[in-house]
């Protein structure tokens, strides 16, 4: 039996349609479906139901807002004489104790870097900043963009290591002048258009390489003692710099025709894809020099950075390889059909759609590889978060974990957001040609 | 009775035009999908200059038959040689025949991400190596030529389906083919934009192109073509003038799809 229709019927009277031929002018839409006070209305207010939930809501962030202004601000401590931090135990609780950030802000930052060299780090952090700066404007878009990268990353490792504490590699005043010669000389060539891109490039990591070290003068400090936001920073950057060329390769290449590469490429992301980031991180610093020959020693920072690579990469080839295959076959017929090379398909109409689709996963990884970079302090090197954690370790300073936290996160909320807002801006300026 | 029919087709092929030698010839050629049998024995051998329209019903293999001449589907059996270049697994030849042989398709294939000029620039600069001015001069040519130069600086998505249609033709042309394949190329569009693609075509007919069109436009077929091929299940059926094949089809199959398609017009 069909349910009683209680449905409130209208009865139609008058003629509703128009005459046609009947012209009428355009008018803008009446109060009540535009407007601030309309979308409040269609979204607060609707019912007594949402607004008796939007007035809870409202109640509760007002609670919660005013209680973390007290603590953060009203109440907080942002300096304490000596380590005495009798004041701040007294506010537990109740105000922040951002003396402890005050107090030991270098330690998370810079981690057991030497302390007078300080200037070192702070600039590497400045640089890698301006690092992403520059990759991230479009109009900078162009092959000398790997020279700037070169550069940048040359300078970066000089700045950490420094280095006048061995002489065997402080360069002769002739291999200063051959450098700039060398550097000179190929400038003027590429300018000229003689020479490729990449000659200008090792002239200029050997001249940074000749010059810097010598003229700063700076003492060498062993990787052991670096630490803090430049370590994030370093297997970040390095991480997802090498990692993201690899996935395009191994994407392409599970879809490859050939059977030898196509099975290498699955066993590739199938076997790092199973195992967690923190058992390759541990083979890589327990188990890896066990096969290395007597002596040789590869660093330990290094190691953390090639598992990095290899891991990142396993996950991103599976963003790429889904871009891949959202594209219409018929793309790559025409490709075909005009006689594009296989590379030229590839990098002409192939990957510059499928990355523009994938944006979106592609930088949900990004920034899911940027934190995980903190899984290291497993093998214990230095990175941002386990300085954090090691800078309340001192009695005086123990049980001020909130505060620490809360400036560690900050740090990584400024990346990662920082990545986020730009790929929503990256997405719409590339997708343009989507719009009608 | 096949085998006579394609001896017969292949006589006309040969006959129509003796003297050059064919821009394309199809040798008893055979394809599978799995173990469905897509092309049996097809055998047709296309004069320079010719204009050949190929019709049938729907899987009857015409649009597999035009995609083995460049290669975008791959035959089993036969010999396909395009050009006097034979197909075969030497990427060198393949590369040689895909450069002198344009191709439009059903679903146009333009490329989203690049603007109107640049689609039609893209093979001028990487495959034939042409300067970037010298193929934008020669891109801006061929735009004017399918009528729509003034929308260079659009992307395809901008575009009305005819227009898309037209700039796919005028991104083949830039290559400078010798021959032109078209795929269905009006099936996906609106009747009002047909009549400007197929002007386009008219037009192109006119100039001595070699074109392989694989459509259900008749009028076309009448208009431009020297030869109309009937393909069902795989076979050439019949091969001849417009007027044998629309107005004297001599088997059942023929006179069945003519038919059809004529209550469908």
């Amino acid at each position: 039996m069909a349910p009683a229709d209680t449905t409130t019927r209208v009865q139609l009277e008058t003629a509703v349609a128009r005459v046609p031929g009947e012209a009428s002018a355009p008018r803008s839409p009446p109060m009540t479906a535009a407007g601030p006070v309309a979308w409040l209305r269609a979204n607060l207010f609707s019912s007594w139901l949402s607004t008796a939930v939007t007035l809870l809501l409202i109640y509760l962030i007002a609670r919660f807002t005013i209680g973390f202004v007290e603590w953060a601000f009203v109440n907080a401590i942002w300096e304490v004489p000596n380590n005495q931090t009798q004041a701040c135990r007294e506010l537990k609780g109740i105000g922040a104790c951002w003396a402890v950030v005050t107090e030991k802000h270098r330690f998370i930052l810079f981690g057991t870097y030497p302390y007078e060299e300080h200037w070192r780090p702070a600039l590497v952090i400045l640089l890698f900043v301006a690092l992403y700066v520059v990759s991230a404007m479009r109009r900078f878009w162009r092959k000398e963009l790997v020279t700037v990268w070169a550069g940048a990353l040359t300078l970066i490792g000089i700045l950490m290591w420094g280095g006048n504490t061995a002489p065997g590699l402080l360069p002769q005043p002739w291999e200063q002048l051959l450098a700039l010669a060398l550097l000179l000389g190929a400038g003027f060539a590429y300018v000229r258009g003689w020479i490729g891109m990449l000659w200008p490039t090792a002239a200029l990591v050997y001249a940074l390489l000749a010059w810097v070290g010598p003229v700063l003068d700076m003492p060498y400090v062993p990787q052991e003692r670096w630490g803090g936001l430049p370590i994030t920073l370093i297997l970040a950057t390095f991480g997802l710099a090498f990692a993201f060329p690899l996935s395009i390769l191994v994407a392409l290449g599970r879809r490859s025709s050939l059977p030898a590469i196509k099975t290498l490429c699955v066993l590739y992301v199938e076997l790092i894809r199973g195992v967690p980031l923190i058992s390759l991180l541990f083979m890589a610093s327990v188990m890896f020099p066990l096969f290395l020959p007597e002596g040789m020693n590869i660093d330990k920072l290094l190691r953390a950075q090639i598992a990095i690579i290899l891991f990142a990469g396993a996950y991103l080839a599976e963003v790429v390889r889904g871009g891949l295959q959202a594209l219409p076959k018929g793309q790559y017929e025409a490709a075909d059909a005009l006689g594009l090379t296989y590379w030229q398909k590839t990098g002409l109409i192939v990957l510059p759609q499928a990355l523009r689709l994938v944006i979106p996963p592609l930088v949900n990884t990004f920034i899911g590889f940027f934190k995980d970079t903190s899984l290291v302090l497993i093998i214990g090197i230095f990175d941002l978060l386990t300085a954090g954690k090691t800078a309340i370790v001192e009695p005086a300073w123990q049980g001020f974990g909130v505060e620490v936290y809360v400036f560690v996160g900050v740090i990584y909320f400024m990346f990662c957001f920082a990545m986020s807002r730009y790929s929503q801006n990256l997405e719409a300026e590339l997708n343009r040609h989507r719009r009608r | 009775m096949s085998q006579t029919a394609l001896a017969e087709g292949a006589a006309v092929a040969s006959a129509a035009q003796a003297d050059a030698p064919p821009a394309i010839l199809l040798d008893r050629v055979n394809k599978w999908f799995g173990t469905l049998h897509v092309l049996r024995d097809v055998s047709l051998a296309v004069a320079p200059r010719e204009r050949v329209v190929v019709c049938g019903p729907s899987g009857s293999g015409k649009s597999t038959m035009i995609r083995c001449i460049n290669r975008l589907e791959q035959h089993q059996e036969g010999r396909i040689v395009v050009d006097g270049i034979e197909l075969s697994d030497d990427l060198r030849a393949l590369d040689a025949i895909r450069r002198e042989v344009g191709m439009v398709f059903q679903s146009f294939n333009l490329f989203p991400h690049l603007t109107v000029l640049e689609n039609c620039t893209l093979a001028p600069i990487w495959v034939r190596r042409m300067p970037r001015k010298e193929a934008e001069d020669l891109a801006m040519e061929l735009l004017t030529r399918v009528k729509i130069p003034e929308q260079a600086l659009k992307y395809p998505g901008q575009l009305s389906g005819g227009q898309q249609q037209r700039v796919a033709i005028a991104r083949a042309l830039c290559m400078r083919p010798k021959i032109m394949l078209f795929d269905e190329p009006t099936s996906a569009l609106d009747p009002e934009m047909i009549k400007e693609v197929l002007d386009v075509m008219v037009e192109l007919a006119e100039t001595g192109m070699t074109m392989m069109v694989v459509t259900h436009e008749m009028g076309f077929a009448r208009q431009v073509a020297d030869r109309v091929v009937f393909m069902d299940r795989g076979e050439i059926v019949e091969v001849g003038t417009p007027e044998e094949v629309f107005n004297d089809p001599k088997t059942d199959r023929l006179k069945l799809f003519l038919s059809q398609i004529l209550r469908g017009h």
